[in-house]
């Protein structure tokens, strides 16, 4: 195998010595535990905990009069309630957590906590819940908008008198959870020092440590984050996890020893955040030769009890509402709303598959009612090198790559000889189906958030090397690809490198690991950093070597000058022996965004990436199945740090595709979630999944110092619509919801 | 009562025989790689081999378990310490991401591998199918099954 496969993390994983926060202890460790109530939406009167005070193997029972910092924190809007105070704002509330010696029996104690309460109307419908008048959830926001997010391009109403056609449609997407096959676990120690060690796997440390600093309300260098291996994130080990952990750190601080919350699935998927159900009205008016002149779309999502990041995901959204197409006359109006439904917030996407599955809809209706090839009505619309997109970006600052990646999905699948094949059958009662999709997407946080990162190497006297960034390993492989990019940029063996465990009081605020920005910002520090300690190393280099500096290079681990070459070891051993330190600091900020809120506009992301993909399948025309027969995915994935975890990244993120179209939805009754494990929440099985090829499109991005862009998510935004066109293409049925099950009773028409 | 963990014999007080057996080989034993995802027989996370079965243990108790041959993830590298054929397949085919669910793949597969040493795609599919994972879409984990299935032929 001459892929690039290396992962530092390898051996430890699949000898299961590696250690995540469940299989983690200390002596004397107590184990804690959540209690919720009964209640969707409730005013609290009195939270019992005597009789659980009592209980056999009790140490401690703490409720929100126990917390000494501030109960309220989130991201964006401080309103997440660590610990219930007058109100329960859905079923995922905790009103207590009880702390024992064992998990058994703080389990047994927490039947005890008594809730009375007064119960409120619950508001489970986002679009009642907008309406003025409406019951507040948060009283305090004074709306149930969360946030607003607009585009305003062009005059869609003008435009769309000029139309030959003009299509209007409705489409509706689920709830979903992350399933990671970690549940939430955080060990919190106590050290005598007065800092609270927190073990936890996580996406975002810096967040954590502010939402457990608060809590205790103790300095940020009170606590200390300690890296632990994320046992799978996909977004959802921000929030939650971070709640979770400072649950624990107040129960470590308030008994003073070491204590575990493990949580079972069942709670994982009550308590936790989740994929946002969207509601989307679409119109969308063309000329009769196929040119989108207008779109109005006006987009709800249901924001559940607390903000969490709703506007950041929302306003993904409404920057890709057009997906990758120009359109110049664009209205687009977005809610966050609350509910007292489960909390919404980040997934793998943030916001992007919601609206891929509408625009890739809309793209083939629209062709098929013009009667124009659907590809080729792609092609007339699609954004081209120097195109301005929908928030008046011009596209000039790296390659766009849309029409490569479409026309590699192409032919890659054979796509024109197998339309040919669709609605015929090629087994009995299995009628065949081909469908495709794209889009691009913005790269990292755009103008959500504050985009940097930082990074240290650090080589010790033998010529080893210690690295560290800001970027968190989820899984994914990211320390081993910033690895692989410092010894590649340095010109050193992989070997000589050392990943350091991270650590929130070893490295500034980095920010978070998600928006697959991982590579591109952890990357672009190291390069930064490479560039630092090459310079430290130089000039001591050109006073040994007696040459100008720019004669240096450093390659197959030797340093060079014109004539004269030195092992690196050799050189850093003399460094160390005239005190010169080769530690350098690397940053990488994210080049400027820019955005207006009232207009919509703006350069919206740094740079973007360009993705197609395409499904075979067949549905069976007695059962309704769908079964996939084969994948394929395109991306511009700039350049590939890790080729194998980057093939991993597009298989994962199709096959969460997949669930998200066929098979996944918290089913909620009244608000509360029914779907409570993997017995009746379905992911995908081994059998679900077709063969995938991935092409990688390699188009360095000169935005990104590495030349890496992002790929966790854009895999994982599109198999909804291909999949989505392919049973249309199979069937004629075409879904305006999500997940897509054929009933067979009701379709039977369509089907035969 | 007698416990068999890879190969070594553990002497359990008899108090421990309702406890769950992940319970017991994590909490007492220290043998972590056996991972609580569901508990309620699901996942498979927790699988390991009783008399060369796949078993998930989330719901065995330890009486249950009572003079079976037990190998968990960790009794799975060869004697002298290098990583079985298999294990260096999940390796070499970028099978890992989070790692969550490579202990109980890794036993699944090698108790079916030993059954079927020339399995097609298709078969190891239907194989691992009670085994979730939601990082890698299963493709890189059906590749190393299939690369190690040679090693099995050969042994
Ligand atoms: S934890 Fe045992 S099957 Fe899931
Ligand atoms: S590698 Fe993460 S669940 Fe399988």
């Amino acid at each position: 195998m001459n892929k690039i496969s290396w992962r530092n993390d390898a051996y430890a994983k699949v000898t299961g010595k590696v250690k995540f926060a469940d299989d983690i202890k200390f002596p004397q460790m107590l184990h804690a535990i959540p209690v919720y109530s009964d209640f969707v939406h409730a005013k609290i009167k009195n939270i019992d905990t005597s009789a659980a005070e009592k209980s056999e193997g009790v140490v401690r029972v703490i409720t929100v009069k126990d917390v000494p910092g501030v109960n309220r924190w989130g991201q964006i809007i401080k309103d997440f309630r660590i610990f219930a105070e007058d109100k329960i704002f859905y079923n995922g509330d905790v009103v207590a957590i009880v702390v024992a010696e064992t998990k058994a029996l703080a389990m047994q104690a927490s039947e005890l906590v008594k809730v009375d309460a007064e119960v409120l109307p619950s508001i489970l419908d986002p679009e009642e819940a907008m309406k003025p008048g409406s019951l507040l959830v948060h009283e305090e926001h004074g709306t149930n908008i969360i946030n607003q997010h607009k585009v305003r391009r062009g005059n869609p109403k003008k435009a769309f008198e000029k139309c030959d056609l003009i299509l209007e449609k409705e489409f509706s997407t689920q709830t979903i959870e992350h399933a990671y096959m970690e549940p939430e676990v955080a060990v919190c120690n106590p050290r005598p020092d007065g800092v609270i060690e927190v073990y936890a796997g996580m996406q975002h440390p810096f967040s954590t440590r502010r939402f457990t600093a608060a809590l205790l309300g103790v300095p940020l260098a009170d606590i200390e984050i300690v890296g632990v291996p994320v046992g799978g994130g996909f977004g959802g080990k921000d929030d939650t996890i971070a709640i979770v952990c400072a649950r624990t750190a107040l129960a470590a601080k308030l008994t003073g020893r070491p204590v575990k919350m493990s949580y079972t699935r069942e709670w994982s998927i009550r308590e936790s955040y989740k994929r946002h159900p969207y509601k989307v009205y679409y119109k969308m008016g063309l000329t009769k030769d196929g040119i989108i002149k207008a779109v109005e779309t006006k987009i709800i999502a249901d924001g559940g009890a607390y903000c969490s990041v709703t506007p950041w995901v929302t306003w993904r959204s409404t920057v890709q509402c057009c997906g990758p197409y120009v359109v110049e006359n664009v209205h687009c109006d977005t809610y966050g709303v609350y509910t007292n439904n489960v909390v919404t917030g980040a997934m793998r996407g943030f916001g992007s598959p919601q609206m891929n599955f509408v625009i890739e809809s809309m793209i083939e209706i629209a062709s098929e009612k013009l009667r124009i090839p659907s590809i080729e009505f792609r092609k007339k619309n699609m954004v081209r090198q120097d195109s301005i997109t929908i928030t008046g970006q011009k596209l000039d600052n790296h390659k766009v790559a849309m029409e490569d990646v479409l026309d590699v999905m192409l032919k890659e699948s054979d796509y024109f000889e197998k339309y040919k094949k669709c609605k015929t059958e090629i087994k009995e009662d299995e009628v065949y189906g081909i469908g495709l999709a794209m889009s691009y997407r913005g790269m990292s946080l755009g103008a959500e958030g504050v985009d940097f990162c930082a990074a240290i190497i650090n080589v010790q006297a033998d010529g080893s090397i210690l690295l560290e960034t800001g970027i968190h390993e989820n899984g994914q492989g990211s320390e081993s690809a910033m690895c692989l990019i410092l010894a590649r940029e340095l010109g050193v063996k992989l070997e000589r490198i050392r990943y350091r465990k991270p650590s929130t009081s070893n490295i500034p605020d980095s920010g978070t690991t998600v928006a697959s920005r991982g590579t591109v910002m952890g990357g672009g520090a190291t390069v930064n950093a490479v560039k630092e300690l090459k310079k430290i190393i130089f000039e001591y280099a050109s006073s040994k070597f007696e040459c100008p500096i720019d004669e240096l290079e450093i390659r197959d681990d030797k340093v060079f000058s014109k004539n004269k070459t030195a092992p690196f070891e050799e050189i850093i051993k003399g460094m160390y022996g005239e005190r010169i330190y080769p530690y350098a600091f690397g940053v990488f900020k994210a080049p400027k965004v820019t955005w207006d809120e009232e207009t919509g506009q703006g350069v919206a992301y740094f740079s973007f990436t360009y993705g197609c993909q395409v499904v075979e399948l067949t549905v069976n025309k007695k059962t309704g199945k769908v079964k996939l027969l084969n994948a394929y995915a395109a991306h511009d994935t700039g350049k590939v740090a890790n080729e194998s975890m980057t093939l991993g990244q597009f298989y994962g993120g199709m096959a969460m595709g997949t669930g998200y179209a066929l098979h996944e939805e918290v089913k909620s009754t009244d608000g509360k979630i029914k779907t409570l494990n993997f017995n009746s929440y379905r992911i995908p099985r081994a059998t679900d999944m077709p063969e995938m090829k991935a092409v990688l499109v390699q188009n360095p991005d000169p935005n990104s110092p590495s030349g890496a862009k992002g790929i966790g998510e854009p895999t994982n935004e599109l198999m909804a619509p291909a999949i989505a066109n392919a049973i249309y293409n199979a069937t004629g049925k075409r879904f305006y919801k999500l997940p897509m099950k054929i009933d067979v009773k009701k379709e039977l028409e369509v089907l035969q | 009562m007698k416990l068999i963990i890879n190969k070594k014999e553990y002497n359990v007080p008899d108090s421990y025989g309702e406890k769950r057996l992940t319970d017991y080989i994590r909490d007492e034993l220290d043998l972590t790689g056996a991972k609580n995802a569901c508990q309620m027989n699901a996942c498979g996370a927790c699988a390991v081999l009783l008399n060369n079965e796949v078993i998930k243990i989330c719901h065995v108790l330890v009486k249950d378990a009572e003079g079976k041959e037990i190998l968990t993830i960790e009794g799975m590298e060869n004697p002298d310490g290098t990583l079985h054929q298999l294990q260096q397949a999940f390796v070499d085919a970028g099978a890992i991401q989070c790692g969550f669910c490579t202990p109980g793949m890794v036993l699944t597969a090698h108790a079916f591998l030993m059954k079927n040493p020339k399995p097609t795609r298709e078969q190891i599919r239907k194989a691992l199918q009670g085994n979730l994972c939601r990082c890698t879409g299963y493709q890189q984990i059906i590749d190393a099954v299939e690369m190690a299935s040679e090693y099995y032929r050969k042994n």
